[in-house]
Parts: C-alpha cells; sequence; structure tokens
C-alpha cells in the first residue's frame, strides 16, 4: 500500500463575519492517493474553494481559523511555520484557478513568468531555465512553443492562459495539482482540451490531482472519487462510477437529476421541464413535455433580417480606424409567438451582440428588426420605447443587473411607471402580483438584492422583464453563472411562465445541453454567421455544419461510462471575427436540409 | 403556480449550524476598526462646539484692542496671550475657528455639488464631455490658488467671495472623480437594464447613478474641507483674503510671524487649531472611505 499524498483530517475552517466565527466547513476528511484524482462537487457556498485554499494555507490568518488535520505525505501543514509552508506551495502543491485572465502578469513575457519561478524555486540557471521553459510550453501543448515565450499574456486566448498557467504549475513537478474550476471560464471546446490535458499529464507525471467544480459532466470526466459537499458539510463520497450510478443520499440524487445532460431529449418534440427531486428525500417527479405554446399562425413577434453589427478597431494617436470587429454579420431569422429560439455559440460569436442589437442597446449597421411588424431601426425615439416594451431582456449575471441602491419592489416597479401603465397603487398590486408568478413572496418587495440568492435575483428579473407585458424575452446567458439545481428552477419557471402568458423567448447561451431541453428552434453563431438554424431535434440529432458537429462532441457528459477514452487533443483555438478594414464578408449559402432545418455551405477551411 | 412550492427546495434552505463563536463585541470591533476616524469625529466635534458656542466660553471682544497689554505670554488673564495690538487670542482663536470652519465646509458642499452635477453631465451625455472637460483642464492647468488669488483681486475680498473662489478652484477635480465614477457605474448591467425598460435617461442618472456615486464623492468632499481650510489660512497670511476686520486662523498667523522669535503662543495656538483641525477631518475621510466601501465593509 502505497503512502497516501493527502490525507485531511476533520478540517474546519471558519470565518469572522458580523462578529462571530463561522463555519464555513465543517469536519472534513479525505485522502488523495498517488496518481488519483479526487473531485470535489458542490454549488456556491457549500465551501469546496475554502477547502482548497485550507490545504494551500491562502487563506488571511487575522479572520479565518482553520483546525483539523491536514497531511501531506507525513507532514502536518497547518503546524508548519510559514517559511516552510511557503516552500510547500509551487513545489509540493500547485495551484490553478478559475480565472486565466486575470492569474498572469499583464505587464511581462509569459515566458519570463515561468522563467522566474524555474529560478527560484529550483536554482536554475537562466540558460537552463529557459529551455526547461520550452520543453514546459511543448508539455502543456502550446504550439510554436519557442517563438512564443517571449510574448505577453494578452496575446493569449483564454485557454492558451489557462495552458500558461499549467505549465507553471508543473514547473517543479508537485505531487498535488489543486485545480479550482479551471475550465469553468473556458468556452465548451476549450474545455474539452483542457482536461484532456490535465488528465494526459497525469498520467504523464505520475501527479495527484484534487479538482474542484461544480459541473457534474466534468467530474463524470475526469476524478477517479468523488467528494459532494453541501453548506458546508461532506454529502456522499465514493468512486465516481458508484456515485453515479447509484447515489445513496438525497441531494446527491437532487443535485444529479438536475445536470442538464446533452441527448436527453431524443425522440421529443417539445421542451420538456427538468425534474424537481426534493433534497431531504430524493424523490424525483416525473416531467412532462409542456404543452404546444407556438402561435404558428400569427405573424412573428420578431423578424431579424440582414442584422449587420461592427465594431470598429481605432488606434494611434489620431484613432483612425485599424480594424473592423464583424461581430454581428448578415443574420436573419425569426421567433414566432409562444416560440423559444436558441442562439448558441462560443465566446465571441457574436450573439449576445445580436441580442443587445435587437433593443438597439448597441446600434447595428444594417438590417431590419420587425417587432410584431413595426421596424424598429428606421422608427422615432417614441416607437422605440413602444417596441421595447413589447420586448425585454434578462441578464447574464443576477448581481450586476439590479441596482444594489435600490428596493427590489421599486426596481421591478420601475418598468411599468416609466411607461406610464397606471398608478403608484396599481403598480404595487402589481408588483406583488409578479412577485408571486416567479415563485417568490409579496412580502419581499421591501428588500434589497443583497439580501437575495441568485437564483432569486434572477426570478427578480424575470419579474421585471415581465412587469411591461411583453411578447418576447430576450435572455442573455440568464441561467449560466446559476448553480444547476438553481439553474433548472429557473429553467421551469421560464417554460411554466411561456406556457401561461405565451411568451417568446429567444435564449442566448453557449451551453448546449439546457439549450436542447428548452428550445423549439437552435441556431448556431460562428464567428458572427449564422452557420446552421433549424428545429432543435434535427440540429441536435442530424448537425450538418462542421463546426455544430465539434461544439456538439465537446460537451462533457455527466456519465462515467461514456467517458470519451483518449481523444486526440485538438490545438484549434477559437477564431476572432476582427478583420482589416477592406474585408468584404463572402456572400453564404443556404441549403436546406430538412423542413426548416438551414445550413450555410461551409468552403474548405472546414474540410479537415 | 407550480414553481412557487419548489422554489424552496435548496435556494431557501436554511443552514443548520450550531450556535457560533463570539468573535469580540460589536462595539469593540468597531472601534478596533474604526478608532481613528471616531477620535477625529470627537476632535472636530469639541472644534466646532468651540467656535459655536466662543462667546459663552469666556471670551471677550476679539477686535478690543487694549495697548497697555500688548505682546503678553500665556497667563491665567491671557490664555494664549495676547498679539502685538494687545487682542486677546484666545478669543481670536475661537472666533476665529468660526471664519475657517464656515471656508471648509462651505467650499466642500460647494465643490461637491458642483462637482457631482458637472461630473454626472459629462460622464453619461459623452457630446458634452469633449467640450467641457476641456474647459475645467484649462482651468486645473492653474494652480488652484493662484486661481483663487486671482478671482479674489477681480472681486472685494469678502468671506464670500473667498468661498466662491475657492469651490470654483476645486470643482474641476471634483468632476474628474464624479465623472470617473459615472463612467464605469454607466457600464454596468443595471443601467443597461435600465436602458432596455425604457428608463428616460436624466431618471437613469438620478436613480441609478447618482446615488451609485455619492460615497467616493462624500471622501472626497472631507479632504476638500480640510484643504479649503488650508488655502483660507494661506489666502489670509499673505493677505489675498478676507478682511483684516474678520479673524481667521490664517490672518492670526500671519500676523504673529514677525513676533515668531519672542512670543511662539502667537502662531503657535492658531496653528495648533488649524492642524488639528484639518487632521481631525482627514482621519474622518480616511474612515468614511473604508466604511462606505462596500468591499472592505464586508470584512468583520
Amino acid at each position: 500500500m502505497e503512502q497516501t499524498v493527502l490525507s485531511v483530517r476533520n478540517l474546519t475552517t471558519s470565518f469572522a463575519r458580523d462578529g462571530l466565527w463561522q463555519p464555513v466547513v465543517r469536519n472534513l476528511s479525505f485522502d488523495i492517493r498517488p496518481r488519483e484524482t479526487l473531485a470535489i462537487v458542490g454549488e456556491s457556498g457549500s465551501g469546496k474553494s475554502v477547502t482548497a485554499l485550507s490545504i494551500m494555507r491562502l487563506l488571511p490568518p487575522t479572520n479565518s481559523r482553520i483546525a483539523g488535520s491536514i497531511n501531506l505525505m507525513g507532514r502536518d501543514l497547518l503546524r508548519l511555520p510559514d517559511e516552510e509552508m511557503r516552500r510547500i506551495r509551487g513545489n509540493e502543491v500547485a495551484m490553478i484557478f478559475q480565472e486565466p485572465m486575470t492569474s498572469l502578469n499583464p505587464v511581462l513575457p509569459v515566458g519570463f513568468q515561468i522563467v522566474e519561478a524555474l529560478m527560484l524555486h529550483r536554482g536554475l540557471t537562466r540558460v537552463e531555465a529557459e529551455a526547461e521553459t520550452v520543453r514546459l510550453f511543448d508539455k502543456v501543448r502550446i504550439p510554436a512553443a519557442k517563438s512564443r515565450l517571449g510574448e505577453y499574456p494578452h496575446r493569449f486566448s483564454g485557454g492558451m492562459r489557462q495552458r500558461v498557467m499549467i505549465a507553471m504549475a508543473l514547473a517543479c513537478k508537485p505531487k498535488l495539482l489543486i485545480a479550482d474550476e479551471p475550465t469553468t471560464a473556458l468556452d465548451v471546446t476549450i474545455q474539452a482540451q483542457t482536461l484532456e490535458l490535465i488528465k494526459t499529464l497525469q498520467a504523464e507525471e505520475g501527479m495527484s490531482v484534487l479538482f474542484i467544480t461544480h459541473d457534474m459532466g466534468v467530474v463524470a470526466e475526469i476524478a477517479d472519487r468523488m467528494l459532494v459537499m453541501y453548506h458546508g458539510d461532506v454529502v456522499e463520497t465514493g468512486e465516481t462510477a458508484e456515485v453515479f450510478r447509484n447515489p445513496c443520499k438525497p441531494y446527491t440524487r437532487a443535485l444529479l437529476s438536475a445536470v442538464p445532460q446533452l441527448g436527453s431529449m431524443t425522440g421529443r418534440e417539445r421542451p420538456m421541464r427538468f425534474p424537481v427531486v426534493d433534497i431531504k428525500t430524493g424523490e424525483a417527479d416525473t416531467p412532462v413535455e409542456t404543452p404546444d405554446t407556438i402561435a404558428q399562425a400569427d405573424r412573428p413577434v420578431l423578424e431579424v433580417r440582414g442584422l449587420t453589427t461592427r465594431f470598429d478597431i481605432r488606434s494611434g494617436i489620431l484613432r483612425k480606424p485599424a480594424g473592423c470587429v464583424h461581430a454581428v454579420e448578415n443574420v436573419s431569422f425569426s421567433v414566432q409567438p409562444g416560440e423559444t429560439l436558441s442562439l448558441v455559440g462560443e465566446s465571441g460569436c457574436g450573439k449576445s451582440t445580436t441580442g443587445r442589437s435587437i433593443l438597439r442597446l448597441i446600434e447595428p449597421r444594417a438590417g431590419t428588426i420587425l417587432v410584431e411588424g413595426t421596424n424598429i431601426l428606421s422608427s422615432s425615439a417614441r416607437a422605440l420605447s413602444e417596441a421595447r416594451k413589447k420586448m425585454q431582456m434578462i441578464f447574464q449575471d443576477p448581481f450586476a443587473s439590479l441596482n444594489p441602491r435600490i428596493k427590489v419592489g421599486n426596481a421591478i416597479a420601475e418598468p411599468f411607471l416609466v411607461n406610464r401603465m397606471g398608478t403608484r397603487a396599481q403598480a404595487r398590486d402589481k408588483v406583488a402580483d409578479l412577485l408571486v408568478r416567479v415563485g417568490l413572496k409579496p412580502e419581499m418587495a421591501s428588500r434589497y438584492p443583497h439580501e437575495f440568492s441568485g437564483g432569486q435575483r434572477q426570478r427578480i428579473c424575470i419579474a421585471r422583464a415581465l412587469a411591461v407585458e411583453p411578447k418576447l424575452i430576450i435572455a442573455d446567458e440568464a441561467v449560466s453563472a446559476l448553480d444547476v439545481s438553481i439553474k433548472a428552477q429557473v429553467v421551469n419557471l421560464m417554460l411554466d411562465l411561456q406556457a401561461s402568458l405565451g411568451l417568446a423567448y429567444l435564449f442566448i447561451s453557449h451551453d448546449m445541453a439546457v439549450v436542447e431541453r428548452l428550445s423549439h428552434r437552435v441556431a448556431v453563431m460562428y464567428l458572427g454567421e449564422m452557420v446552421e438554424i433549424g428545429p432543435r431535434a434535427a440540429v441536435f440529432g442530424n448537425p450538418q455544419h462542421p463546426y455544430t458537429k465539434r461544439l456538439l462532441s465537446a460537451v462533457p457528459v455527466p456519465d462515467p461510462a461514456r467517458r470519451r477514452m483518449a481523444r486526440s487533443i485538438s490545438n484549434a483555438e477559437i477564431k476572432s471575427p476582427v478583420r482589416r478594414l477592406d474585408y468584404i464578408p463572402p456572400v453564404r449559402e443556404y441549403r436546406e436540409v430538412s423542413a426548416g432545418h438551414l445550413v450555410q455551405s461551409w468552403g474548405e477551411e472546414w474540410a479537415a | 403556480m407550480q414553481s412557487s412550492t419548489h422554489a424552496s427546495a435548496t435556494e431557501m434552505a436554511p443552514a443548520t449550524s450550531p450556535e457560533p463563536e463570539r468573535v469580540g463585541s460589536a462595539w469593540g470591533l468597531f472601534l478596533r476598526h474604526h478608532g481613528p476616524m471616531v477620535f477625529g469625529a470627537l476632535v472636530l466635534a469639541l472644534i466646532v462646539a468651540a467656535a459655536l458656542l466662543a462667546p459663552w466660553l469666556g471670551t471677550t471682544d476679539p477686535q478690543k484692542l487694549a495697548p497697555a497689554a500688548r505682546l503678553k505670554l500665556p497667563s491665567a488673564q491671557y490664555w494664549f496671550g495676547t498679539d502685538a495690538l494687545g487682542r486677546e487670542l484666545y478669543s481670536r482663536v475661537l472666533y476665529g475657528g468660526r471664519v475657517s470652519l464656515l471656508v471648509g465646509f462651505s467650499v466642500a458642499a460647494l465643490a461637491m455639488f458642483g462637482g457631482l452635477v458637472l461630473g454626472l453631465l459629462t460622464g453619461f451625455f459623452r457630446q458634452l464631455d469633449a467640450v467641457l472637460m476641456r474647459v475645467l483642464e484649462a482651468f486645473m492647468a492653474i494652480p488652484a490658488i493662484l486661481l483663487a488669488i486671482a478671482l479674489i483681486a477681480l472681486t472685494r475680498a469678502s468671506v464670500e467671495n473667498v468661498i466662491i473662489a475657492l469651490a470654483i478652484a476645486e470643482t474641476p477635480r471634483v468632476t474628474r472623480l464624479v465623472r470617473a465614477v459615472v463612467l464605469t457605474l454607466r457600464e454596468q448591467t443595471y443601467v443597461e437594464a435600465a436602458i432596455a425598460i425604457g428608463t428616460p435617461p436624466m431618471l437613469i442618472l438620478l436613480r441609478h447613478i447618482a446615488p451609485n456615486a455619492l460615497a467616493p464623492l462624500i471622501v472626497q468632499g472631507t479632504f476638500i474641507c480640510g484643504s479649503a481650510i488650508i488655502s483660507e489660512s494661506i489666502l489670509s497670511f499673505i493677505g489675498a483674503g478676507t478682511p483684516p476686520s474678520v479673524p481667521t486662523w490664517g490672518s492670526i498667523i500671519s500676523e504673529g510671524r514677525s513676533y515668531f522669535q519672542l512670543f511662539p503662543n502667537i502662531i503657535f495656538f492658531p496653528a495648533v487649531f488649524l492642524s488639528l483641525t484639518v487632521l481631525s477631518i482627514n482621519l474622518i475621510g480616511d474612515g468614511l472611505r473604508d466604511l462606505l466601501d462596500p468591499r472592505l465593509s464586508r470584512e468583520l
């Protein structure tokens, strides 16, 4: 029996908050064996990141207390003097973080940042360190490693930066790698590459990995064993395959059933609610398909034709245009009343810009946008505000989209009052009614946004959008920032509202599994252009465009049994829609695969 | 409504935890973290009270000349001594505080108001920004004290004119601060949400942007208050400020400088009051900055 690498016993971490020691992790115990990957899974506030920071002793000592024992190969980390702890960090335990954009110093070349670490930690000379850095870059599969050493972080994409962070973590051949949500900020195709890389490197280096994530799909892909946390307590621990096949605890069952699963909708026509699981008993209800909400015969609530939005990039002292971001290029679609059209794609594909252009939060360059027949691009300010009453927007970040200094009741009443739809007394009744509709209580109107959780705030944002009785809601990544179980609840709420109010949704998301669950039709965007659009079943069941195929195959599958064995690591980065000024977008042709399923004809860049 | 029943599933699950241990008493913690601010507030309150209640604190007429009792060191009769004209310094310092504090607070209030209005407008309406900011930058190119001297030279020396001149000199800096805050606030999602809702621009400014810009403005206000008191003293010291009939800390120091080597008390007492006032106002400003910053206020 080999010695365990890390052995944590009765770890309790408390924070001083409001003058009290509040435990955020209680009595946590686990072991990590050599070459093993343990995943800690939990929703926000479950204490998973605090656990990682406790192990590294990176919490501020003035307002945190760590009790218990953390044993790294025979040494209790909690009893080491600071000096020795510093030597352990980086040398024996390395850590990578969620935000690759902020973990590199922007004013130093990436190569230098690793060379520096090597010289400091391993006592190499500059020449040796540079050679070693090239080796590390090759190891993390950064293309053209040697030539990229001298480049600054802004020249690297998010995925490439995360590779640099991994290279830096590997620099001192650590025994244990702690990865705190390393792929959460990355796009799906990049996430798949990064996970694959971590797995490969683990096998090559023989290190153990403590992987912290909220994503069950990622756990199924990577972990040998898993540990589920809830509000600072361990709920369940065991072999990943075993826990997925046979979860013992109601909370684990609830969590697993709320995970959107790609392919679960095969053979179904209409969107379907997520099953609701009681976290006390673990019993689930059987979800049913939603009723048919689409009014096919009516005029589309939204028709977009040839929408084009570009941004100039200016540079130099005279701020001359140097290039142009073709954020949205000749995009056309329509949405029927009661229908959900999803816009999917990865970061930079122009899906959010499309949503904002439709509301004219960004001025489009060209195209027509008809809202119930009125072209809002050519209409007066008054007609625009009339049109905006018919469509509303829900934003991604429920924390940023509510003014922290305004009570939620007043926030919900604002659209009602500024559009002069009634008196203050009527607004109060409306607010109470809307709060009930979105599953909150009327008396919550007098509270401030910070008193609500993320999911509740998103409900408030939905209530605010509903205040003007719109026909169409543009939901820009509306559930992406939410925990899985909350995400499922908000999606269910949106489906219920669609059924009862006949709302149409333009659902903008990168989360393919959620999109599959709630859309009637799906449009795939790539580099500002629409590459495929069609009924959900057709796009997911019979994807035609190579990009759609790549996107679908990259989605992690929350089923350890179907773990994709040793995929070849593609190093393809997401291309950028920044073009030279003289760029003329090619004329695209679309062919109809089946009824309503249109695919852009692709060129030889996709030939491989 | 089906969702209302299960919304409580995990979102509203109560955190079951045993009674947590106390770190310390709430007041003790507040004092530990904001002690300097409390100290500053106490000192400032004492000085303001002394200036306002001067007639009842054993003072005499600060302008009364007593040639027989000129240039006295502090004693039981003359607590702070007397100046070259035999005027009693204790009374002069207390009454002088009235003018200094009035100038400090008025300048801060005027500059904050002017800066808030201009900053909101330039930050939010980008077309205005290009023109207005160039004008303000021209003002900023001239040192504040020189600008104030020039403005007073154009008018008659009086307390009101000193206040107006100093406020004009301070306003561009406040404008820049507010404008910077507005520029970041207008990118916030809730402002975008308000535009999408159809809220008119003026209402967005008043409802969503101005309240969130107040915290840094108040902090800046305290620093302006402190520096205005000093500027007023400088103006009085060089004789460009308030008319000689009104004692201020600056003018007392100015008049005492020829006798400094033999009678340091003439300068010492107004200088101590001046320093203490500015120090306490700055302590309050520092404390407010910590208190109003939501990122810092979460700690303990």
